[in-house]
């Protein structure tokens, strides 16, 4: 599955719509919405935690978290 | 004149929206914390005139991205928004939202307008509209919204009077329709069936009652047990949520999409440079811990001068009423218990003031989200979270404030472990306490040309402080047994130059709490210690007359005779029976009685030495005894040694006992309330002090 966490630096995916369902409620309300456009901005050491950019808004979140929102990358 | 009405206004917004600096703005100096410190920091309310009838009680609410709370400081919001029925229930809610992130801001503006309470939006950081390229049509957003929308730039300024006309008119015209009726759309039955469960709620209210399990004082208990019965479909309830959340912003998006536009190709990348440095993998660290040497170099430089200074004018002061009032208890009372207990406490302050003035600074710049990026990853592997590192470095401030803000963090096991460690980070309680001994047993120079010895020093117990809190945490890691789920989001807010009105706020409001919180318990215990010292059993009364007997034949001077006399009468006084009683267990640390009387006093609270030493040195020495306490206790000399009674090896041990041990009521007392038990307060207070007691014990035996 091709999630938040497999981007590299700089590169976009949208977020998959079927993955509503894993994306904690926290992080929807924070405009982490399917069909919404995420970058990654910036990694910490060791990968984690990750910067990203979505919907506007600037989070750090964990890998953890970030493994388990499917994205498509655009083609 | 008629009393003008009073509205209650509740302040809510996103954290990083610039919320602080419209209620500053809103307010000024009309503002007050409840019961801070010791008890609660909950509430910040102020006062704002709006108009000639009306003026406005307003609350300042923890920052939020949503009502559904997912960490302590969140529910506070939920609980005052619920409880609609009390008679300090909010009238108006006054919704902050900064211009840039608008869309988010509205999810917490939809949730709110749904409580049908009559509410404000005001979009703050309008100046900065042009250089980002948005602009916006007001009219139809109003319109769209059904309220009041206003553009302000509160740390202009701009558009304060406005917002409070904009209250008074909510207030008055009372309307208040929900903007997104939500629930209906989702499933229709389920949430009509929801709505028959009570009249006295509306729809919203009740939904929120049963997801987040909170329940408003006013309810029956039939009606309680009839939610309760209700949400028995935990999946059901996520899932709606999940519903609700992503029909709010088809809803916010439909609206933006009519009102607000946004000119990407004028976006700066100032903040895109600047994360590249703050959050690179190796300069973001040296960076970090440059910032840190930083601040702990200052802390010790730029305070010696005035801290100097008061307690010299405290020196004075004592002498002062000595000298000029008639003699009696009253006099001994102030000038040897009051003055040097409030001197004690005021000495503080510039070190406190410097080091809350740096955390504002960090925290208002946004740098620290950077940091909390950076360490996350690392202070997981002690059981802890990113966010652990705001408590960890504020707690070089006071621990209090420092254990409260630890309420951000999501899981309860990261969060335990933050606030059992935060008490081993160098507060600036024991800052005097470090401050005087460095100053006895290490020699002013420089290293290098510029670096103090003495800061040096300092920086070294700042080290220890950490390192022992990280180590502590690492063991508590493995050993507790605490089961919890922990979730983990940060918002980097963009990079902004930190406004003085705030910092000045800032630094004044917690800088009087502490002296305030710390004042009472360090006076109070000064005038104690005082009667303890200047009271006793017969031997005590019988000091004098003993001490003239045994030395009625040999030859000394008046003054001599005196000093023993005043020696005599503090070691037969209470306090020095206690002092003498633990001489036993303290001696093989390298102490005497009265250094014992001051590790006594001191677990009321650490910065007590200081004060301790100062009124017994100054009840047991004579009268017209100017000296400082610093010079008082280089003077002191071992009995049994003939050294001097402060050398290097009982510093040490000092040093080391003061950084380990959990000597502060208040702090315990905190920690109680937080963790809701007295097992962990016990845990470090018995913990803590073992581990002072075998380091001091060691230090003292390889030194010595």
């Amino acid at each position: 599955m091709t999630t938040i966490a497999s981007l590299q630096i700089g590169e976009l995916g949208y977020i998959s719509e079927d993955s509503l369902d894993q994306i904690p409620l926290k992080l929807l309300e924070m405009g982490c919405l399917p069909g919404a456009e995420v970058e990654l901005v910036q990694l910490a050491p060791l990968n984690d935690p990750l910067y990203i950019c979505v919907n506007g808004s600037h989070l750090a979140i964990r890998k953890e978290t970030a493994e388990k929102i499917a994205i498509i990358k655009p083609s | 004149m008629s009393t003008p009405t009073s509205i209650n206004v509740a302040l809510i917004g996103n954290p990083n929206t610039g919320k602080t600096s419209l209620f500053n703005q809103l307010t000024g100096l009309n503002q007050k914390v409840g019961n801070y410190p010791g008890v609660t920091v909950d509430k910040k309310t102020g006062i704002s005139n709006l108009s000639k009838d009306h003026k406005a009680v307003v609350t300042d609410l923890p920052g939020t991205y949503s009502i559904n709370p997912t960490s302590l400081d969140e529910s506070i919001v939920l609980k005052t928004l619920l409880n609609s029925d009390k008679e300090d229930a909010p009238e108006v809610i006054l919704v902050v939202a900064d211009i840039e992130n608008l869309k988010r801001n509205l999810l917490l503006f939809s949730q709110i307008k749904d409580l049908e309470i009559p509410t404000v939006l005001a979009i703050n950081m309008a100046d900065e509209m042009k250089r980002k390229g948005i602009s916006i049509d007001l009219t139809e957003l109003q319109k769209e919204l059904g309220s009041e929308v206003l553009l302000i730039s509160a740390r202009k300024n701009e558009g304060i009077e406005e917002v409070k006309s904009a209250i008074v008119k909510a207030y008055i015209s009372a309307k208040a329709a929900p903007l997104c009726s939500v629930n209906h759309k989702i499933d229709t039955d389920y949430f009509e069936r929801l709505k028959e469960i009570s009249p006295n709620y509306s729809l919203y209210e009740l939904w929120l009652m049963i997801t987040q399990n909170s329940f408003p004082d006013s309810i029956s208990e039939e009606e309680k047990q009839q939610l309760i019965d209700f949400k028995h479909d935990a999946s059901k309830l996520k899932k709606y949520q999940h519903k609700e959340t992503i029909y709010r912003y088809q809803k916010i998006n439909e609206v933006l999409k009519k009102t607000y536009v946004v000119d990407r190709s004028k976006a700066s990348d100032l903040r895109a440079k600047l994360d590249k440095v703050f959050t690179h993998k190796i300069f973001g660290y040296v960076l970090f811990f440059g910032i840190l040497l930083l601040i702990f170099q200052s802390i010790f430089d730029w305070a010696t001068v005035p801290m100097d200074f008061i307690d010299g004018l405290f020196a004075d002061a004592s002498t002062f009423v000595k000298s000029q009032f008639p003699e009696g208890v009253l006099n001994d009372l102030i000038a040897e218990g009051i003055i040097p207990g409030i001197g004690g406490v005021l000495i503080f302050i510039p070190q406190i003031a410097i080091l809350f003035l740096f955390i504002a600074i960090l925290e208002e710049t946004g740098y620290m989200s950077r940091v909390v990026f950076l360490m996350d990853k690392i202070m997981r592997r002690f059981g802890m979270s990113g966010k652990s590192v705001i408590p960890l470095i504020s707690g070089t401030a006071c621990a209090i404030p420092a254990v409260m803000s630890t309420r951000t963090i999501a899981g309860w096991k990261e969060r335990l472990i933050t606030i059992l460690v935060v008490p081993f980070t160098t507060c600036s309680a024991r800052l005097p306490v470090y401050a005087i001994l460095i100053a006895l047993m290490i020699p002013d120079r420089r290293v290098l040309g510029f670096l103090s010895l003495q800061g040096l020093t300092l920086l070294a117990l700042y080290i220890l402080g950490f390192a022992t809190a990280i180590l502590a945490a690492y063991i508590l890691h493995k050993t507790l047994k605490v089961k919890s789920k922990s979730f983990f989001v940060v918002e980097m807010p963009d990079y902004k130059a930190p406004s003085l009105k705030n910092m000045a706020f800032d630094v004044l409001e917690k800088t009087k709490a502490f002296v305030i919180g710390a004042g009472k318990i360090i006076l109070a215990l000064s005038i104690v210690l005082w009667f303890l010292a200047s009271n006793g059993p017969q031997s005590y009364v019988d000091a004098e007359k003993n001490v003239r007997a045994q030395i009625e034949n040999s030859d000394i001077s008046a003054d001599e005779l005196q000093q023993k006399i005043a020696s005599a009468k503090l070691e037969n006084s209470y306090i020095g029976i206690m002092g003498k009683t633990i001489e036993p267990v303290i001696k093989p640390l390298g102490y005497d009685w009265k250094i014992g009387i001051a590790l006594i006093t001191s677990f009321a609270a650490r910065e007590v030495f200081v004060g301790t030493l100062a009124t017994i040195y100054s009840v047991e020495s004579d009268d017209d005894d100017t000296s400082t306490i610093k010079e008082r206790m280089a003077s002191e000399i071992n009995p049994t040694t003939g050294e001097k009674r402060f050398n290097f090896p009982v510093g040490m041990s000092l040093l080391v006992f003061y950084a380990f041990a959990m000597q502060c009521m208040a702090t315990l007392a905190i920690v109680k309330r937080e963790t809701k038990s007295w097992k962990w307060p016990l845990i470090q207070l018995f913990g803590m002090g073992l581990i002072a007691y075998v380091s001091s014990l060691i230090v003292f035996q390889i030194l010595s």
